[in-house]
């Protein structure tokens, strides 16, 4: 339920359908079970769902089997289902030209308006946007849809606004709509990139090809942001609240397996939001991380230390994991199977994962990286003070007061010359270099790996100028390997 | 001719079957069954038909003051929604143009000098977006239609500035339009202004003497200005200026500055005749608009629910909050798209339960027409997210708008936590950087300038898209908002 098609584009560890989902819990749980159970998969609408169908739907002009089965289907959607539907009306009637809807992502906007078109058998056709990477294939999908292969056919190469518009119009002369055509248009946000004239024209669609059709664009972004200069002709907008956190407890606790109680899960699912609600409320990503963490979880009661009850150590038991996997797995810096993998080494090694450790640099450009660093950070009037044996007579506080308020470390690096870096280099570097060809391709290569970034345009061959392109963080793990202490070295942690 | 025998064939069937049931006169379910059975096939046939037949049943009725005639109630509000959708979504023309009246009166007499006597004209209608324009010209055009003299001689020929991009595409339009694809065939033209005249040619009588009259209206005539040398325009201008072939150029902008967008020779051959329908509405004009919009037709097969439903209306549009809710749209826009679109929201409320409209349904409408899509979009966001909005406000405050990025966002939200030394929000940089994007991808936080590329993500520079009202509201709305971070957002001291 609730997926819709609107994140295939991201991180492979984000969104799974459904029974994908179940299969990942089904074949956690199988290695541990013996012996392994046939995996159910509980059809939306049984069991316990039934308790919490507030209203049912109820339109005229629509089959009530088939309202009563989609009313089953959107839970915790009742009153913009409802709402969407009296819009739309009975099929045969008028619909508004075009709506607008909106909301977070995960918040059923496509499930609702796909289970509408699908179970009520409308006329429509979904496109999404990210589809769609040229119009042609926007046309085309629409004619073929409504009139058959044949009109799509009738499309010359490279179509106009105008030849779509022409053949629809030709097309519903000869077939015209018996019930409302429907146009559903997934991650609208994107239209505004296509050709400026498209989305007022889908707007005003029913108009320009006289025939009853309406156009519904889904998306994340608030109309404001959509209008054109010259203004269009204004969509209804309808929007889609997020859930609340009972409702996601509801509807993450109808995945569950049935090998295991309710109360079990939804206690389960209770820790989990308790631990990512406050920072994520997409019901796809909480529901994908529900199963990778849930065999975790029921360790402790399979290998027979905790009952199912005994919530308090239970939460013990998985809190930290679940912590460890909001640094790791929710931020994609390893993958769902990456994960699992380390479930079962339990190798607890996770500090190692992060792209920190990963850069293994040579000697000098590890220095010549911390120069960088410190001329990235520091200001240029400081350096004789950091690296001069005798710096004169500059009184720590006085020194101090100057510009104390913005620190660099929230403004960002500044960029050096390369002089600079060099003359860094050789204070902080322990052995005498010669300034060699090596030393200066090491620095282009530092460049490459984007460790660095060259300011200045490539023409200025005499002084380029740079800028550090590193964190604190990775900085610090470098100047640990080579004994150097950076901190001491900042102007910002005086 | 074709379509007229049509449409009257499509008249004339009621008439057989009314008058054929007659002689049953006490069945009054089969009288209504007649109505019933034609009025189901209404949608498939187009709204000029539809119109006609209900005239043509007005006549009927109230010839026969056909008062007795009761439908059941599902009937009555299945009719309701079929007429009022039809005036609010599918844009049905009303009988007169209300308001334009001196507007309408110049245009029928313009064209009509086109139509009959062979005259050149070129006029522009200008005004704001859903102000009438298309409803005027296609309320005249249907006046002219009316004119025997006028049907048989007037070509139309009607270019959409959404549709037809280009001039080639225009061309190819007219001569579809025109009905002179054969005649063209493969033959090359030198020029554009070759090619039209060889269209505008190819409409002669016989006698070659005098030619048959064209109207070309160009919808979103701003959007042709934009086409390369405006050929488009000069020709059309200068065939209407020069006597060459009658023609009539009505162009249908919203922009007021469009004489500004053509060309100097452009400009000259244009007539500089222009309608402007700028709305003098008075409030008490726009109450009986709103009363006139509800009611129902006389033609209505229902005579006793036509009266109570009339009824309820004015009593409706007499209702002291509902006048204060008009009021503030009427403030806002007095134009018609954006009153359909309230009461489209008004009349999906109607149901066989609540055959009326209530002022709470107004009520509500007008809050769901009006409510703040940013507002609405910050109730979604997690309890992290709305941290780093409040900080992002307080950045704004203390530095006046200037923009900011991920480092200073986090360091304000760290002196709050520092401040409050609790534990319960402490999340790492990566975390709140998830957060911040997903900020971005809300498009609430822009990046302040667009080559960026080389920058870090921590240090890109954002600007806030949200003023202060909108985020006190949507605190005030958010679902168990901790006190404390209510306090900070009040003050960046608490």
């Amino acid at each position: 339920m609730h997926q819709s098609a609107e994140n295939e584009t991201c991180a492979p560890a984000k969104s799974y359908p459904r029974k994908v989902v179940f299969s990942i819990c089904a074949h956690i749980q199988q290695r541990e079970m013996s012996p392994p159970e046939p995996v159910f998969v509980t059809p939306a609408g049984g069991g316990s769902e039934q308790s919490w169908m507030a209203g049912l739907l109820e339109h005229p002009g629509y089959d009530e089997e088939r309202l009563r089965r989609v009313s089953e289907q959107l839970s915790c959607r009742e009153v913009q289902a409802g709402l969407l539907l009296s819009l739309m009306g009975q099929p045969q009637q008028y619909c508004y030209p075009s709506l607008f809807i909106y909301g977070h992502r995960a918040s059923g906007k496509s499930h609702v308006v796909n289970v509408f078109m699908k179970d009520l058998e409308l006329p429509h056709v979904t496109v999404s946007c990210v589809e769609c990477v040229s119009v042609a294939l926007l046309f085309e999908k629409v004619l073929r849809s409504f009139f058959g292969c044949d009109a799509a056919s009738l499309l010359p190469r490279s179509p106009s606004l105008s030849d779509f518009v022409r053949i629809y119009r030709q097309q519903s002369s000869q077939s015209p709509a018996k019930q409302t055509r429907y146009i559903v248009m997934e991650k609208a946000e994107l239209l505004r990139d296509a050709d400026v004239n498209l989305l007022p024209a889908l707007l005003r669609l029913q108009e320009l090809v006289k025939d009853n059709v309406s156009v519904i664009l889904l998306s994340e972004i608030v109309w404001d942001k959509f209008r054109p200069n010259t203004g269009c002709f204004e969509p209804l907008l309808l929007h889609f609240p997020d859930y609340s956190k009972g409702e996601l407890q509801q509807i993450l606790s109808t995945d569950r397996h049935p090998s295991y109680s309710a109360e079990f899960y939804s206690s389960y699912i209770n820790i989990l939001l308790g631990v990512f609600y406050p920072v994520c409320r997409d019901l796809r990503e909480l529901r994908h991380l529900a199963a990778l963490n849930f065999s975790k979880f029921c360790e402790p009661v399979a290998a027979g230390k905790v009952k199912e009850m005994d919530t308090h150590k239970l939460w013990k038991n998985i809190e930290p994991h679940l912590k460890k996997a909001m640094q790791t797995v929710y931020l994609r810096e390893v993958s769902s199977l990456q994960w699992e993998q380390m479930e079962e080494h339990e190798s607890g090694a996770l500090r190692g994962l992060s792209a920190h450790t990963h850069v293994e640099l040579p000697y000098y450009s590890k220095f010549l990286l911390i120069a960088a660093y410190l001329a990235s950070y520091n200001p240029a009037r400081t350096d004789k003070r950091f690296f001069l044996k005798h710096h004169g007579k500059i009184r720590k506080t006085n020194f101090l007061k100057k510009n104390e308020k913005t620190s660099n470390h929230l403004l960002g690096p500044k960029p050096f010359p390369l002089d600079r870096l060099l003359a860094v280099f050789y204070s902080v570097v322990d052995s005498r270099v010669a300034p060699t060809a090596s030393i200066f391709s090491q620095i282009s290569s530092l460049v490459t790996l984007q460790l660095l970034t060259l300011v200045s345009h490539d023409d200025q061959l005499d002084t380029p100028k740079y800028k550090c392109a590193v964190s604190l963080d990775f900085i610090s793990a470098i100047s640990r390997t080579v004994n150097f202490d950076i901190v001491k070295y900042l102007y910002d942690f005086l | 001719m074709g379509v007229l025998t049509c449409a009257a064939a499509i008249t004339y069937k009621p008439l057989q079957r009314v008058f054929f049931r007659q002689p049953i006169r006490g069945d009054l379910q089969s009288k209504a069954e007649v109505v019933i059975s034609d009025s189901a096939e209404l949608p498939r046939k187009s709204r000029h038909f539809h119109h006609n037949t209900f005239r043509f049943f007005h006549t009927i009725m109230s010839k026969r003051k056909a008062k007795d005639a009761h439908l059941p109630i599902g009937e009555c509000i299945n009719q309701v929604h079929q007429i009022l959708r039809k005036r609010f979504c599918h844009q049905q023309l009303p009988d007169k143009p209300e308001g334009l009246e001196a507007q309408h009166k110049h245009l029928v007499e313009l064209l009509k000098r086109t139509a009959v006597h062979g005259e050149s004209n070129s006029v522009l209608i200008v005004g704001p977006r859903g102000a009438g324009k298309t409803m005027l010209l296609r309320s005249v055009l249907r006046d002219l239609s009316e004119e025997t003299e006028v049907q048989k001689n007037l070509l139309q020929v009607h270019l959409n500035g959404l549709l037809q991009t280009d001039d080639r595409i225009a061309l190819k339009e007219i001569t579809r339009q025109l009905h002179l694809e054969n005649v063209v065939g493969d033959r090359v033209f030198g020029s554009f202004a070759e090619n039209l005249g060889f269209l505008l040619d190819a409409l002669k009588k016989g006698d070659r003497s005098s030619s048959r009259p064209v109207l070309f209206v160009l919808d979103e005539f701003d959007l042709f200005a934009h086409h390369k040398n405006q050929t488009l325009l000069y020709n059309l201008f200068d065939v209407s200026q020069s006597a060459q072939a009658p023609l009539a150029v009505v162009g249908l902008t919203c922009r007021l500055d469009v004489l500004e967008l053509l060309e100097k020779r452009v400009k000259s051959r244009f007539s500089h005749r222009q309608i402007h329908l700028l709305s003098t509405l008075t409030f008490s004009h726009y109450l009986d608009r709103v009363r006139a919009q509800l009611s129902l037709p006389d033609g209505f097969p229902d005579g006793k629910f036509v009266e109570e439903w009339n009824a309820a209306v004015t009593t409706l549009c007499e209702d002291k909050s509902v006048v204060e809710v008009l009021q503030r749209h009427y403030n806002s826009s007095k134009d018609f798209r954006s009153l359909h679109m309230l009461l489209m929201l008004c009349l999906s409320r109607v149901s066989v339960a609540k055959p009326a409209i209530t002022p709470a349904d107004l009520l509500d409408a007008s809050r769901l027409c009006v409510a703040d899509a940013k507002a609405n979009m910050l109730h979604g966001l997690s309890i992290l997210e709305l941290c780093l909005i409040i900080a992002m406000k307080h950045l704004n405050d203390v530095y006046e708008g200037e923009p900011f990025n991920l480092q200073m966002v986090h360091n304000e939200f760290k002196k709050f936590l520092q401040r409050k030394s609790s534990s319960l929000y402490n999340f790492e940089q990566p975390v709140i950087m998830k957060a911040f994007e997903h900020l971005q991808q809300l498009e609430l936080i822009r990046p302040a300038d667009s080559s960026s590329a080389k920058t870090q993500r921590e240090y890109q520079l954002m600007r806030l898209m949200l003023d202060h009202g909108q985020i006190m509201e949507a605190l005030q709305k958010y679902p168990q908002c901790p006190t404390d971070i209510k306090q900070w957002a009040m003050s960046a001291f608490a």
